[in-house]
C-alpha cells in the first residue's frame, strides 16, 4: 500500500457554514459537529486531466458568445493557481459565471427589473497552464439588490469555481473588485473573518490592462497544500516493499 | 520624524501578507447556466440528467456535454434522493457531486480511456430531487466498504458539505474504518437504500436525521 499524502486543513480563512448575516445558512447548514476521518484515496484523488471529456474545451472570452459584442466594460481577469505552498496548480479547471453589466443573470429565476443583455450569457470556463496561470475576458459585472434584508445589495461580483487536484481540494468561491463600498455590508463576503475577506478582492493592474482595449484585475485562486512534502518516489521504493 | 505617510493601501488577493487558503463563498442560486452541464449526472451513457436547462434560453446553453462513452463494465445502478434543509423543505438550488472508483475499485488515474471517470454532478429539481446513473463501485482495498464521496453545494451553504454513500447490503460495512468513525446512532444516514429499482440517499443539511458530514 502506498503512502497517502492528504491535504492540510482549513486555515483560519474559511467561513464557518452558519453564517447568520446571511440568512440562508440559518435553515441549512449542519447544527450537529462533523465527523473527522483520515483523508484516504477516496479523498486524495480526483478527475485531473478530464476536464475536456467531461465539459468539453475552455471558453476564456465570455464577450465573444453571441452576435454582437455584449453592453458594459470589457476586462481582462488573470491569475494564478497555487497552493498553499505556493506551488502552481497545472492543468486544472476553472469554471466562471456572473451577472452582465447591469447586475442580472440570464437565470428565469432572477426577476431583478434590469435588462437582460441577449449577447451576454456569463458562463465561461478556463484551464491553467504549466505555471498554473489563467486568463479570461468578459465584462464587469454590476451590483444587484436580493432579498436577504432591507436594502440589500451584492457587491459586483464574478463566481469562480475549481476542483484542483483532487476531492478535498474542491473550492468555489466569489471574486470582488477593488474600490467596491459594497464588500464592507455583504454578508456573504462577511462570512469570511477579518482580515481573511480581502483575499477575495481583486487588485487593478496596469500591466494586465491592454491598451485601448480592457482593464485588467489580478486574482489569484490557493487551494488546500499537501500536508507534507511527497515521498522520493525515485529512490525510496525498497522501503515499499513487504 | 514628522514628515506624512500615505496610508497603507487596503489588503487584497495580491498582498505577500495575506497569502494563504481562497476563502469558500456559496454558489448562489443562480449557478445553472454555470456549473451543472447536460449529461454531468450520467456517469454511463448518455443522457441529458443534471442540467436544469429549464432554467434559461437554449441560447444561453454553453457547458457542453461530456464525450460519449463506451465500454464501461460494471453494475449499473441509479442513485437517487432528496435534499432537505432544517425546516423539512425541500431544498429546489442545491448542486451534488459525487466521486468513486471504478466497479473494481480504482480511481480514474488520468489516461483511463474505459470511458468511466467517476465524477458526476447533479442539480436538484424544484422538488428538490437529484438522480445520478453511474455503476457500482468495487472495493478500493481490503477492510474498506465501497462508498461514493458526495459533495453538497447550493445557495445558503458557504462552503461544500462533504459526506459519503454506503450501500446497504455490503457486509464490510460492519468493518470500514470511515464508518467506524461515526456514532453509532447517526450511521445510517450514510446508508442507501434500495427502493424499487434505485439507491435511495436522502440528504438532510439539519435537524431530525442530519446527514453525518465530514470534516475531510
Amino acid at each position: 500500500m502506498s503512502q497517502i499524502i492528504g491535504y492540510r486543513p482549513e486555515d483560519a480563512g474559511q467561513p464557518p457554514s452558519l453564517s447568520p448575516g446571511y440568512v440562508s445558512t440559518v435553515p441549512r447548514s449542519p447544527r450537529l459537529p462533523l465527523v473527522k476521518i483520515p483523508q484516504g484515496l477516496t479523498e486524495t484523488t480526483g478527475p485531473a486531466n478530464a476536464w475536456s471529456r467531461l465539459m468539453g474545451p475552455s471558453m476564456a472570452d465570455l464577450t465573444t458568445q453571441h452576435a454582437a459584442m455584449p453592453q458594459g466594460q470589457r476586462i481582462i481577469v488573470a491569475g494564478r493557481v497555487l497552493d498553499e505552498q505556493g506551488r502552481p496548480v497545472p492543468n486544472t479547471v476553472m469554471e466562471i459565471w456572473q451577472a452582465n453589466a447591469a447586475g442580472r443573470y440570464i437565470h428565469k429565476k432572477d426577476q431583478w427589473d434590469a435588462p437582460l443583455d441577449p449577447n451576454f450569457t456569463g458562463a465561461g470556463r478556463v484551464i491553467t497552464d504549466a505555471d498554473g496561470r489563467y486568463q479570461f475576458v468578459t465584462i464587469r459585472p454590476g451590483a444587484y439588490p436580493w432579498g436577504n434584508h432591507h436594502n440589500a445589495w451584492r457587491p459586483a461580483h464574478i463566481h469562480l469555481s475549481l476542483l484542483g487536484p483532487a476531492f478535498a481540494t474542491r473550492l468555489v468561491t466569489q471574486m470582488y473588485f477593488p474600490d467596491d463600498p459594497l464588500i464592507e455590508i455583504d454578508p456573504i463576503a462577511n462570512a469570511v473573518p477579518p482580515p481573511y475577506r480581502q483575499r477575495l478582492v481583486s487588485r487593478f493592474d496596469i500591466e494586465t490592462t491592454r491598451p485601448n482595449w480592457a482593464l485588467g484585475y489580478l486574482f489569484d485562486v490557493v487551494l488546500r497544500g499537501p500536508d507534507a512534502t511527497p515521498p522520493d518516489t525515485e529512490h525510496g521504493e525498497d522501503d515499499d516493499h513487504d | 520624524m514628522t514628515e506624512q505617510v500615505n496610508p497603507a493601501p487596503r489588503q487584497d488577493n495580491q498582498d505577500p501578507g495575506l497569502f494563504g487558503q481562497t476563502p469558500s463563498q456559496t454558489v448562489g442560486p443562480y449557478f445553472h447556466y454555470g456549473l451543472p452541464w447536460k449529461g454531468g449526472a450520467d456517469l454511463v451513457g448518455d443522457m441529458d440528467m443534471g442540467a436544469r436547462a429549464d432554467l434559461f434560453a437554449p441560447d444561453h446553453y454553453m457547458l457542453g456535454r461530456p464525450l460519449v462513452r463506451t465500454g464501461v463494465t460494471g453494475d449499473l445502478i441509479t442513485i437517487e434522493g432528496i435534499v432537505l434543509d432544517g425546516a423539512g423543505q425541500p431544498v429546489p438550488d442545491a448542486l451534488i457531486e459525487i466521486w468513486q472508483a471504478n466497479a473494481q475499485g480504482r480511481y480514474f488515474d488520468g489516461v483511463d480511456n474505459s470511458g468511466f471517470i467517476g465524477f458526476g454532478r447533479a442539480s436538484t429539481g424544484d422538488d428538490g430531487w437529484y438522480r445520478f446513473r453511474t455503476i457500482r463501485p468495487g472495493q478500493i482495498e481490503a477492510g474498506q466498504a465501497p462508498h461514493i464521496a458526495i459533495g453538497v453545494l447550493g445557495r445558503g451553504l458557504i462552503k461544500r458539505l462533504s459526506t459519503r454513500l454506503y450501500f446497504a447490503d455490503h457486509a464490510a460495512n460492519a468493518v470500514d474504518p470511515v464508518l467506524a468513525l461515526v456514532p453509532a446512532e447517526r450511521r445510517d444516514t450514510l446508508i442507501a437504500r434500495k427502493v424499487g429499482a434505485a439507491w435511495r440517499f436522502d440528504i438532510v443539511l439539519q435537524g431530525e436525521r442530519e446527514t453525518v458530514f465530514f470534516d475531510i
